[in-house]
């Protein structure tokens, strides 16, 4: 889909485009992306811990950070609980800050219902950690300006965030 | 209330360069140029995190001095809690007391009993506290500082309460004047203080328009004159005596236990309480409904500006809570009067906590991005190995100096040893390289 870094560091965008989306022309951008381990609960929270520092560094408005390092943080544990692990990449323009979380796995059959406050399908011992409440997709979305999944059983799935900069 | 004021300085001839606090300061302030340590007073809270690691004690908190008593009719002196458990000598609190009258000060009036004031205040204030949880203490003004700086969304979440050195100022500095008939603005008020960031509350207050204590001086300074007039038996009595809570402040879990309530949660050592805000700041500690945060480990006890070990002054500080017990009732009952007399808007925080800006990397958008994408390609060559040889904290550290133009990339040692090795192949080649009044036909 787009190359991965393993330090999350920044690629030169001209050779990235995350899932989909249109690059803006000759306006400055940041792009960074975020390996994420499935079930890896000891670095859990790190990617969007990073997040929201590089966010902060660029000076962004604490509701923006806020929101963004909230919606990161859910991706994140999607990834954690229910993929077989995958990505996060930032995308950052004067206009918005983008997050797409990619994974090649297992994908949802039905996502009408993953949007469904309470709706989940993690399994006891995640929830008994406190995890599984059905709360991160709505979560994410309700954090966003603009949101939306693509996926397919068997060959994962794609989240888009977007948070409009002031 | 924008200040720049900072309490926490560099001795410069002391500072030889060593890169030890740079490692330490939570807010990343400080840079090595030039051979010694410079401050950035837009990130610095005045925790006083260098003053506790320079081992060349260059780093000092520049505080008042007895010698500006004299400008003042009659002076009192507010001792910390904390100031209690240093001397070990002293037989009890009211021979501290009476050490404190001997060495210029005409009278004392503890910052424990201002410290049950603000715990009846605050009891009070979170009754009618607007759902927003957690709330944060407001009490140590350098994790106010912190949040100022760092996060600015939780500026919201702090106790709308001034701070028990306020409240013990503004009571003692009113009985004072209308028992001696003298005027307010001729009356002294200095807090005795375990750490730098109360200085700076001091000259710069945090959220007051004008500062209700006149001046600061710190334990570490008249300690050796207090250590010679105790052992004396000489005693006398505060204005104000605090309750054993109130003593109790001085230690970390202090103040929750004076305030009793339930859902708590007490975080000292300011990496800790960094930490601990980060989890505020994503919204994960929603159940907790109050927070003691203290910058110093083991709470005030452990300030820079203390002399003993922090464990052991705390150990003590438990001692002294025990020993001022038979008095707590009365202390507590005539906080309560204070408190209905003067009414908690009094004692509440004035004016408002405002974001201080400091850590972007740039105000403009789009030049912030730009360097944000440069600041993660010259990470990338960096070693990642954060020695802090360069004179900054971290290899990240340095790529946004370097961005920023305040360093450059092979201030790095192990760049300047790649470029010294290009040099040095290039030279190499170069000797090699046949000169043409040398080169010998092949006549074979």
């Amino acid at each position: 889909m787009y190359r991965k870094n393993d330090n999350g560091q920044a690629m030169d965008p001209a050779e990235v485009t995350p899932c989909g989306a249109a690059r803006p022309s000759s306006e400055p951008v940041l792009e960074m992306s975020f390996e994420v381990g499935h079930y890896d609960f000891a670095a859990a929270g790190e990617a969007a811990s990073k997040i929201k520092q590089v966010l902060r560094k660029l000076g962004m408005a604490p509701d923006v950070v806020r929101r963004a390092a909230v919606a990161a943080y859910e991706a994140e544990m999607n990834l954690v609980i229910h993929s077989v692990g995958g990505s996060i990449l930032l995308h950052v323009d004067t206009e918005k800050v983008t997050l797409v979380s990619c994974d090649e796995g297992p994908g949802m059959p039905d996502i009408s219902l993953a949007m469904k406050e309470g709706y989940s399908t993690a399994p006891d011992e995640i929830r008994e950690m406190g995890f599984g409440a059905g709360m991160g997709l709505p979560n994410m979305k309700r954090c966003s300006d603009s949101f939306s999944i693509e996926s397919e059983v068997g060959r994962g799935t794609t989240v888009t965030a977007s948070i409009r900069i002031a | 209330m924008e200040s720049r004021f900072h309490s926490v300085k560099l001795l410069e001839e002391k500072c030889k360069g060593c890169t030890n606090c740079i490692k330490r300061c939570p807010t990343e302030a400080i840079r090595v140029r030039e051979g010694k340590a410079v401050i950035n007073a837009a990130r610095c809270i005045d925790c006083g995190e260098c003053v506790r690691t320079c081992e060349n004690h260059a780093k000092t908190i520049i505080a008042n001095s007895l010698e500006d008593l004299r400008e003042y009719e009659y002076t009192i002196a507010l001792p910390a809690p904390a100031l209690y458990s240093q001397l070990e000598r002293a037989s009890g609190p009211d021979e501290i007391v009476w050490a404190l009258q001997e060495i210029g000060f005409d009278e004392v009036c503890d910052v424990s009993f201002g410290a049950d004031i603000i715990t009846e205040c605050t009891r009070r204030h979170l009754m009618s506290f607007p759902k927003l949880r957690p709330v944060i203490s407001g009490a140590c003004p350098a994790v106010v500082r912190l949040i100022q700086v760092r996060y600015p969304n939780l500026l919201s979440h702090v106790a709308k309460v001034e701070s028990p050195m306020y409240a013990a100022a503004r009571v003692a500095r009113a009985e004072v004047s209308s028992r001696l008939g003298i005027a307010h603005d001729r009356i002294g008020v200095f807090f005795i203080t375990p750490c730098a960031a109360k200085v700076t509350a001091v000259i710069a207050p945090l959220g007051s328009e004008k500062s209700y204590v006149d001046g600061a001086i710190s334990i570490s300074d008249i300690y050796g004159e207090l250590i010679t007039r105790v052992g004396q038996h000489g005693a006398a009595r505060p204005v104000y005596r605090g309750s054993s809570f109130g003593f109790a402040w001085a230690n970390s879990s202090g103040e929750l236990k004076a305030l009793g309530l339930q859902n708590v949660l007490a975080v000292d050592g300011i990496h800790n309480v960094l930490d601990l805000l980060e989890e505020v700041d994503n919204g994960r500690l929603a159940g907790v409904d109050y927070i003691e945060a203290l910058a110093c480990p083991a709470g005030c006890v452990g300030g820079p500006a203390t002399v003993e070990n922090p464990f052991v002054a705390r150990a003590r500080m438990i001692e002294i809570s025990k020993a001022v017990e038979a008095g707590s009732d009365y202390a507590l009952a005539e906080a309560k009067q204070v408190v209905d007399k003067y009414g908690e808007e009094f004692f509440a925080l004035q004016g408002e906590l405002a974001a201080v800006a400091g850590l972007a990397i740039d105000p403009r958008l789009e030049v912030a991005i730009a360097k944000m994408s440069e600041l993660e390609r010259v990470l990338a060559r960096l070693p990642g190995l954060d020695c802090g040889a360069c004179g900054s904290p971290t290899c990240r550290a340095h790529a946004e100096d370097v961005v920023c133009g305040h360093a450059s990339e092979v201030d790095c040692v192990f760049k300047l040893r790649e470029a010294m090795e290009e040099v040095a192949e290039e030279l190499l080649k170069l000797a090699k390289t046949d000169l043409p009044s040398l080169q010998r036909r092949n006549d074979k």
